[in-house]
């Protein structure tokens, strides 16, 4: 045979046809190596940021976990003159806004997917308000606050005065609304987690099998008794995990919350007096705190980052199970 | 020809037109009513933001607002040109630090991680991170950056967003890279290529439109953030260069920040600076994630 350098009748051949038979070349090995371990250690640093995050809170907490223990969870009062800490009225905060908030913007959430998702409206304006949608969700939660400030509070006092007044024996209504409170906090947060919860179900809603409506129709079935009977149950899981997503984002909301829930260190359940919540009393605490407040403060964080995180793994898990679900039916579809 | 054949019988055919008599239908009629009404008092506030933001803001937006300082207590006129520049100037940092770290890391997970466990648990780190309270960014970036270089600055604010970055811009990067049609990395192969030429010179640019999408994403999210640079980046009356040098060290204005100060104010000067300052804002981002949907649209699709 003849060697790879000529051809059969010894002429030389095309350098290039010489480059393929060799391989690539050195200087391609070292790029490709070298590529390759750049992917690889990005990737690897995504897990060392995150082991990061955790030491550095994790870590600059201990001084204040180690005083304070489990009674800073479970503890009203915050003296820090005393040097007493605890979270208690935050934690509760925190969970009651965030839950008044996914009332609303489930409700409306889900009915606004299942508006954009039911074949209610033309593909092309379903596809319009999917984007509007997108764009509010862009929102910077800065301006919800202000908007919160100068339009919500304004509007809810009246309302809020004649509830108390007539009735305030609801412990719901028991205080009257001064300014700033857990309502409108809450009001304006589900305004701001509604967009994430609709689009999710809508991702959700639209992932329902056509044949399975097509079967509800066939059987004689109206629009809302499909929609009820089966398009809604088949798409729950989706919808639990938008509600559960949802949830997390309105847990670690900061800045309308800083701006609008009172920032008052108090155990209550009326909608109308000020509160206070995690996030919120990192915001305001934070760039005031002396060296004892800052280990406290990050203890704080430490809680809040331990709610967070749980709450997103379990809405991803769902969500991760709702595709496996489905993925089969969807396939053999396409 | 049928004449000799019996007449068929009349069928009892049910009534197949709908009519809001019969209580089923009525139901659904109501629900779709119920819907719609819930959409529209939904879009209510949603329509009342954007109003405000054009009224209030519109009133007081002018050139000045650009090119000027933020007015002190009782001053009149001023502006926010030095929050636009920190906010660009800390997106800026943001972006360089996450972008590159973001598409490589979603090259590794698209492509070279396969079913890995290293590309599992990277994976759900980013998702983690995704939905991480923007404020614990901060926490982290004042830990981390400001008590160890000791002071506030923009770089310490440009960590804190690149912390909240880095994820989107990675999860929507594997996204992309993922949707490369599987034909065009085989003709590479094909052709001799290297994994990493494959990568670089077939599979990025072919994502190119989908990855443009999410670093501006993750832009116009990093621009309105304001709880990350509270405490990293705090805020400044002065512009980032001044007295003739760069002073990137030291704190940083931005104009969510610059929203927050604002809306607390009791002169009413700053409060109108604030809405204005909102209107910018809100401008800017919809500007971008505009552009990112128009990006998205060129996404080549398998």
């Amino acid at each position: 045979m003849a060697s790879p350098l000529t051809s059969a009748d010894s002429r030389p051949v095309d350098p290039i046809v010489v480059g393929i038979h060799s391989g690539p070349r050195r200087s391609e090995t070292i790029f490709d190596r070298s590529f390759r371990g750049l992917c690889y250690g990005s990737a690897l640093l995504t897990l060392v940021l995150m082991a990061g995050i955790v030491y550095q809170i994790g870590y600059r907490a201990l001084p204040a976990v180690e005083r304070c223990g489990w009674g800073f969870i479970t503890s009203t009062r915050w003296d820090p003159a005393a040097e007493e800490f605890g979270v208690l009225p935050e934690i509760w905060g925190t969970f009651y806004s965030s839950i008044i908030a996914l009332g609303l913007a489930g409700f409306f959430g889900i009915s606004i997917a299942v508006l954009l998702s039911q074949d209610f409206l033309p593909p092309r304006v379903e596809g319009f308000f999917k984007h509007v949608i997108e764009l509010l969700a862009a929102i910077p939660s800065v301006v919800y606050g202000l908007w919160g400030i100068f339009v919500v509070i304004p509007w809810l006092r009246p309302i809020a005065g004649w509830l108390h007044e007539y009735l305030g024996w609801i412990p719901l209504f028991g205080t009257s609304l001064s300014g700033p409170g857990l309502l409108p906090a809450s009001l304006v947060l589900a305004i701001m987690i509604l967009p994430t919860v609709s689009a999710i179900s809508r991702d959700a809603l639209k992932a329902v099998p056509i044949r399975l409506k097509e079967a509800a129709f066939g059987l004689g079935a109206t629009r809302w008794e499909t929609i009820l009977g089966v398009t809604l149950p088949t798409a729950s899981r989706g919808l639990f995990g938008a509600l559960v997503l949802g949830f997390g984002r309105a847990l670690g909301e900061t800045m309308a919350l800083a701006m609008l829930v009172g920032n008052s260190n108090q155990l209550s359940i009326s909608l109308f007096s000020p509160a206070n919540t995690l996030a919120a009393l990192l915001a305001n605490q934070f760039p005031e705190a002396g060296e004892r407040e800052e280990p406290v403060l990050l203890y704080a964080a430490l809680v809040l980052m331990a709610m967070t995180i749980a709450v997103n793994l379990i809405g991803a898990i769902i969500l991760q199970q709702t595709s496996a679900r489905f993925g089969g039916v969807l396939d053999e579809q396409r | 020809m049928s004449s000799g054949e019996p007449p068929l019988p009349p069928i009892d055919l049910p009534r197949l037109e709908r009519s809001l008599r019969h209580p089923r239908s009525l139901l659904s009629a109501l629900l779709s009513l119920m819907t719609g009404l819930a959409t529209l008092v939904a879009c209510i506030p949603l329509f009342s933001v954007l109003l405000m933001l054009l009224y209030r803001g519109g009133r007081s937006l002018s050139l000045a607002s650009f090119t000027e300082l933020p007015p002190a207590a009782l001053q009149a006129g001023g502006g926010f040109g030095n929050a636009i520049v920190g906010t660009a100037l800390m997106v800026a940092i943001a972006a360089v630090l996450s972008v590159p770290m973001g598409i490589l890391a979603a090259v590794f997970l698209a492509l070279l991680g396969g079913d890995s466990k290293l590309a599992w648990a990277v994976r759900l780190t980013a998702k983690t991170l995704a939905g991480f309270p923007s404020i614990l960014a901060g926490v982290f970036a004042y830990a981390a950056v400001v008590t160890t270089f000791g002071g506030y600055s923009a770089p310490a604010g440009g960590v804190a967003l690149a912390v909240l970055m880095l994820p989107i811009v990675m999860l929507t990067a594997e996204q992309a890279i993922r949707m490369v049609p599987t034909r065009m990395k085989e003709a590479a192969v094909g052709m001799g290529c290297t994994p990493s030429q494959v990568v670089c010179k077939v599979v990025l640019p072919t994502a190119m439109p989908g990855i443009l999408t999410g670093v501006m994403l993750a832009v116009a999210r990093a621009a309105g953030e304001t709880a990350p640079l509270l405490f990293t980046a705090l805020f400044s009356n002065y512009w980032v260069v001044h007295d003739g040098e760069l002073r990137w060290l030291e704190p940083t204005a931005s104009l969510a920040v610059l929203i927050y100060n604002f809306s607390g104010s009791p002169f009413d000067n700053q409060v109108e600076q604030a809405w204005a300052a909102a209107l910018v804002l809100v401008l800017l981002v919809l500007v971008v994630n505009v552009t990112a949907q128009a990006f998205s649209r060129k996404q080549i699709r398998d």
